[in-house]
């Protein structure tokens, strides 16, 4: 069976996905989690210890706070309570901290520090996977045993206002409840007014025991002007307000009930210096944690240096504080200073329980918990509690007992400490068997793709799959019995939950029998290369003149580039990477026009020396394979074409396109600053977006769209370039209904409207360029003869994802988008079609100007950069494919866009039939090559310091551009497809 | 070509070497706390002006192509202010370029000094103000003596060099030689002493290969 390289590519590429999403699956561990669900439960607590069988304590002891309130400030940095802006701004705060009965802590949060994992840590004590942070805007309800389920099981009644992800999560938990949306980032009063509106009601009510209030406004304001705003210190002076209003109608309370109560106040994360969060810098992982109680003890604190703790201690504290049961999955340990005013007995009881709870979770997750330092730790405290209860019921002399029992509590703690490191530690499990089978299906994928170049790059870009082989066949059998086999005693002797061993045997099977199909084809494309090269050799290696700089800059550039994947700074600046590999190939043009324009200008003997050696290099060639003889003679011409293209001030444009091309993108690099160790920089994009100057923003961003307008329409239909003008006014349109941008028209800032309408509008426009652009080319392959038609339609289509990407793009962004356009311009009129380069080349051009677009964008590969926002355009509420679409296609439009012009490029202007599966196999390859290695990277890399913060992130980035990958190769497919049955 | 213009190749290149060698232990014995990191615009200047000056010296002693048949001096001078003005537009034109690769504005020209020391200058002692004659030589297959092919090879390692020495810079080791521009200055200047050396012993291994046309 013969099957176009084009063809092949896109189903290499496809194959791919599935090895990457299998291995990602085995990647991203599971949680630490106690194997008893949270459903069948209330297993009785665990019994103080004696020596004898004197002691009688077996009930939980009882709560020691009668109603607690958790204030969650979204974003809350340390800084902003401890530091000098909560001297200024949150006097009552300070004073409380300083004086008042409180304890204050630094509370230390794992990344990633975003607000779902973190609600989930504060509220159950474990530490979520890294995947949560995808889930986050589509929070399912939390299974796991926490805080607010227990204290629900215990008949307490818990009020809840603020943030909706709450409610998302503990659905049905809350006896009252207001949700407020966070996804109106540029809305940082109302979303606070709305959780204070109900503060006076509630308090005056008293008829809960749990109140939670979580505010957000700070977390917007962060987002939207950084730590530094003057709108921070008036968020922090209205926190201030609500936290004394708060506090004073606790304390009224407090006289009518026997028990004290608990203020909590707490950040979910922090805020990076630019604003945002989601990474692990210090600034971002350091929040406050205040707890104010009228039974803690008024000590003068030293305020600038509290305590460090970790934030899922608050679960277990909570618990504690409220007399319930310890979440079965809590990582943390009891704050001690919380218990610190009690009588010893229970503060042993409490420390006890604890470990108990740590110790049993240490035991369902690790094999060889008995030789863990803390599971000893907690033996001996366990022993020495039980002698100590029996002295203490013996009535012995008090001195010794405290003695004894200062003694004990210091090894409890200790135990403590250890356990919940240890267990901390175990989140880092790997299901080594998934990953191996993900890696293997990629690897495989990629050597066949390798293997297969100088078939592929072939000018008929044609490869032979051999079917059934009898050698091979058996070899495919023998193979997959193996795997089988391997399979099962892996599943049947593994003691951690595996993915791969949890599919169905039909699913399990098929991917056995793909790696053993695969492993075949390699095995024969091996067999037929060595057949083929021990045949009386007509030529030694392939003749190295074929390899012009710029190849050995494209391969140079292709393999440092994957090399560099292994160090953690360079994936934190990979942006660098790229600008320097761009730059780099700019030059490289630049060298290439001067020499062939020179030389030829010259008319010097070198170049009949140069057409000599081409065609010494070429005539061996020609007998065997690879496109490089044609593009030699290609190349050999190019000079004389050159000139002869070359008249006036064309001529002069030519010469000066790589430079003009570098001027932009040294423009583009300077407009957002990405990565992490030049992100702070001062950048155009920050200057724009600050609201001073939002009459420059406007001018740029109209601007832009003018030069997006003039750029695209050129190759657009009388229709579609309507349809584009309108569709970009709207575009204006709805940044200024969003208050982005202004109308020269009005001056004062009108009220903000979600945009809906504007956006509809725009969305209309981009379907109906879709739609026309998919006409056209069906048009075009009933109407046999008709090239142009096509090619008009590929153009509409790429029109109408330019016009969705200006929808989508932050204003600051636009020029981005303008100069994607102009350099795609330049390049096509003044370097590819005059330089007549071949396909594989101009594709790995594409690749990176697209991967470089990416970054100018002020995209990184953090996931903190993400423009969420981008999924929220026209649509009223949260829809998650739409928005996940939509987000995707934000984050990947200079990749996508890039592409899309490399189809149209290749199928508008090359001759030759071949170009598009060309390009399509190059494609598919340049874009594989990183994911397999970088694959193989994490793997070896997975107990690095950095793997969550940098690899993993990274990993996740890598994933989706391989599936856009796949999606780019299946429309490269498509298309050629439909040349093929053309002609 | 004999193996003595090979060797006297060596010597020449030798001497280069040394002198970029001395430029960084001389000036200690006149200056106080002088090194290459802390003080490293200082020894740029030094060692742009040692290398200068070898050239210029070694171009006046040896004359690999004594044929310059005109000889006034009002040509001389003029030939003179013509190589400063390249030099210059070299200083300028590299400058520019590290502009855009992302470099700061102020801090990089000294970089661009160093670099057209060790590329332009040893073109204009070699082949004059003479475009045509550079942009042959730094075609394919467009040396035609050993100077030149030797000329070709040390240039280009030293840009080769400043390009791989911008590597390391988003590296978080916080070494003193990651700060601009040390590391890109380093690289060049191991660039230019790696292709002084390998350069006569390519063309010493690569003799029989090596037909020049005209002489």
């Amino acid at each position: 069976m013969r099957l176009g390289s084009g063809t092949f590519a896109a189903c290499c590429v496809a194959i791919e996905v599935l090895g990457v999403a299998v291995f990602l699956r085995g990647f991203f561990p599971a949680p630490v989690r106690s194997s008893a669900r949270a459903e069948h439960r209330a297993e009785p607590p665990a019994p103080e210890p004696s020596a004898g069988s004197s002691s009688n304590w077996t009930k939980l002891p009882p709560p020691l706070f009668s109603k607690v309130v958790i204030v969650l400030i979204d974003a809350l940095r340390d800084d902003f309570v401890f530091g000098s802006k909560g001297v200024k701004f949150m006097p009552y705060t300070t004073y409380l901290v300083e004086k008042g009965a409180s304890h204050s802590f630094v509370a230390e949060a794992k990344p990633p520090t975003v607000t779902m994992p973190r609600i989930k840590a504060l509220m159950t004590g474990s530490l979520p996977g890294f995947i949560d942070i995808v889930r986050n805007l589509n929070s399912p309800a939390l299974l796991e045993d926490n805080v607010i389920r227990q204290a629900k099981a215990a008949g307490k009644r818990i009020f809840f206002y603020g943030d909706e992800t709450w409610i998302k999560l503990f659905p049905k938990h809350f006896v009252e409840y207001d949700g407020t949306t966070s996804f109106f980032v540029s809305d940082y009063t109302e979303v606070d007014n709305n959780v204070t509106r109900h503060l006076d009601k509630v308090l005056k009510r008293g008829d809960w025991d749990m109140l939670i209030l979580h505010y957000l406004g700070l977390d917007h304001i962060g987002h939207v002007s950084g730590p530094h705003s003057p709108l921070i210190g008036r968020k922090l002076s209205e926190m201030d307000g609500v936290l004394m209003r708060i506090h004073t109608a606790l304390l009224s309370k407090e006289r009518e009930t026997l028990l004290p109560n608990l203020l909590v106040l707490c950040g979910d994360h922090g805020m990076s210096e630019t604003g945002s969060h989601g990474a692990s810098s210090t600034e971002e992982v350091n929040t406050p944690l205040v707890l104010i109680s009228s039974v803690f003890e008024r000590k003068p604190g030293d305020m600038r240096h509290p305590k460090r703790v970790q934030q899922t201690d608050l679960a277990a504290t909570l618990a504690i504080g409220l007399g319930l049961p310890i979440p079965k999955d809590s990582v943390g340990s009891l704050i001690f200073p919380v218990v610190e005013g009690k009588p010893m007995r229970d503060q042993l009881r409490f420390l006890h329980l604890n470990t108990v709870q740590l110790s049993k979770l240490l035991q369902e997750n690790v094999p060889s918990y008995e030789k863990d330092p803390g599971f000893e730790q907690f033996k001996v405290s366990e022993k020495l509690h039980g002698n100590w209860i029996k002295l203490y019921l013996e009535e012995n002399n008090s001195e010794v007992l405290f003695n004894l029992g200062t003694k004990v509590l210091r090894q409890y703690l200790d135990a403590l400490k250890t356990l919940s490191l240890s267990l901390s530690t175990q989140v880092a499990q790997y299901d080594i068997y998934s990953m191996m089978v993900g890696t293997a299906v990629v690897l495989e994928v990629l050597t066949l793709l390798l293997l297969s170049i100088p078939q592929a790059l072939h000018r008929k870009a044609e490869l032979d799959v051999p079917l059934s082989s009898p050698v091979i066949s058996l070899l495919f059998y023998l193979m997959f019995l193996v795997l089988s086999a391997i399979h099962v005693i892996v599943c049947t002797s593994a003691k951690s939950s595996c993915y791969f061993c949890g599919l169905p045997w039909l699913a399990a099977c098929g991917v056995m029998a793909l790696i053993s199909a695969l492993l075949c084809a390699i095995v024969s494309v091996l067999t037929k290369m060595f057949i083929r090269g021990s045949l009386p050799s007509k030529n030694p290696a392939p003749p190295n003149s074929g390899w012009s700089e710029l190849d050995l800059l494209m391969v140079f550039g292709t393999v440092g580039h994957v090399v560099s994947l292994g160090a953690s700074s360079f994936v934190e600046e990979e942006h660098q990477t790229w600008y320097f590999l761009v730059n780099t190939l700019c030059l490289a043009l630049s060298q290439e026009i001067y020499r062939s324009y020179f030389l030829r200008d010259d008319g010097e003997p070198q170049c009949c020396f140069r057409v000599e050696q081409g065609f010494a290099g070429a005539t061996p060639a020609l007998q065997d394979r690879t496109g490089y003889d044609t593009r030699e003679q290609d190349r050999v011409h190019v000079s004389s074409s050159l000139s002869e293209v070359l008249r006036g001030h064309e001529k002069w444009m030519v010469l000066a396109s790589p430079w003009l091309i570098l001027a932009c993108c040294r423009l583009l690099r300077s407009l957002n600053q990405t990565g992490v160790q030049w992100a702070h920089r001062p950048d155009l994009g920050h200057w724009l977006t600050s609201s001073d100057h939002k009459a420059e923003l406007s001018v740029l961003a109209a601007l832009s769209l003018l030069v997006t307008f003039m750029l695209v329409q050129r190759g657009c239909s009388p229709v579609s370039k309507a349809a584009l003008a309108l569709g970009l006014l709207g575009v204006y349109c709805y940044r200024a209904a969003i208050g982005n941008v202004l109308f020269p028209w009005q001056q004062d800032n009108r009220d903000i409207s979600k945009g809906i309408i504007e956006a509809r509008f725009v969305y209309i426009f981009v379907l109906g360029i879709l739609f026309t652009g998919t006409k056209d080319l069906l048009k075009s392959q009933v109407i046999a003869a008709d090239f142009k038609i096509k090619t008009v339609g590929l153009w509409e289509i790429y029109s109408g994802l330019v016009l969705l990407a200006a929808l989508l793009f932050r204003p600051h962004n636009l020029p981005v988008l303008a100069f994607s356009l102009l350099i795609q311009t330049v390049m096509t009129k003044f370097i590819w079609k005059p330089l007549r380069h071949d396909a594989a080349e101009i594709t790995v051009m594409h690749y990176w100007f697209g991967q470089a677009f990416f970054y100018f964008q002020g995209n990184s590969n953090n996931i903190a950069t993400v423009d969420i926002s981008a999924g929220f355009v026209g649509l009223d509420t949260y829809m998650e494919i739409p928005a996940m679409f939509l987000t995707a296609f934000g984050t990947y439009a200079g990749p996508v866009l890039w592409a899309s012009h490399l189809v149209h490029f290749l199928s508008s202007e090359t001759s030759s039939g071949s170009a598009l599966s060309h390009a399509c196999f190059c494609y598919a390859l340049i874009g594989s090559i990183p994911v397999s290695t970088y694959i193989i990277l994490v793997t070896s890399l997975r107990y690095h310091l950095f793997i969550w913060s940098v690899f993993s992130p990274k990993l996740l980035y890598e994933g989706v551009h391989l599936l856009i990958t796949a999606a780019v190769c299946a429309f490269f497919t498509t298309m050629d497809q439909t040349s093929l049955t053309k002609s | 070509m004999k193996d003595t213009d090979i060797k006297r190749l060596l010597y020449t290149h030798l001497l280069c070497v040394f002198s970029i060698i001395l430029s960084v232990f001389i000036p200690s014995f006149f200056l106080e706390n002088f090194s290459i990191l802390e003080t490293h615009l200082t020894w740029l200047c030094i060692c742009s002006g040692f290398v200068t000056a070898v050239n210029l010296v070694l171009y006046f002693v040896v004359k690999p192509n004594a044929s310059s048949k005109r000889s006034s001096l009002s040509h001389k001078v003029t030939r003179f202010l013509k190589c400063c003005i390249y030099f210059l537009m070299s200083c300028f034109t590299f400058h520019i370029i590290f502009v855009l690769y992302g470099a700061p504005l102020i801090e990089t020209f000294l970089f661009a000094v160093i670099l057209s020391t060790f590329t332009t200058i040893p073109c204009l002692c070699l082949l004059g103000p003479n475009l045509k004659a550079w942009l042959r030589v730094f075609s394919r297959n467009g040396v035609t003596s050993i100077w030149e092919n030797s000329l070709q090879i040390t240039t280009i390692s030293s840009c080769v060099g400043a390009w791989l020495g911008a590597l390391p810079i988003p590296l978080d080791w916080e070494r003193p030689w990651q700060v601009w521009p040390i590391s890109c200055t380093l690289g060049a200047t191991f660039g230019y002493v790696a292709g002084l050396v390998t350069s006569p012993l390519w063309i010493y291994w690569n003799r029989k290969q090596l037909t020049y046309k005209n002489n």
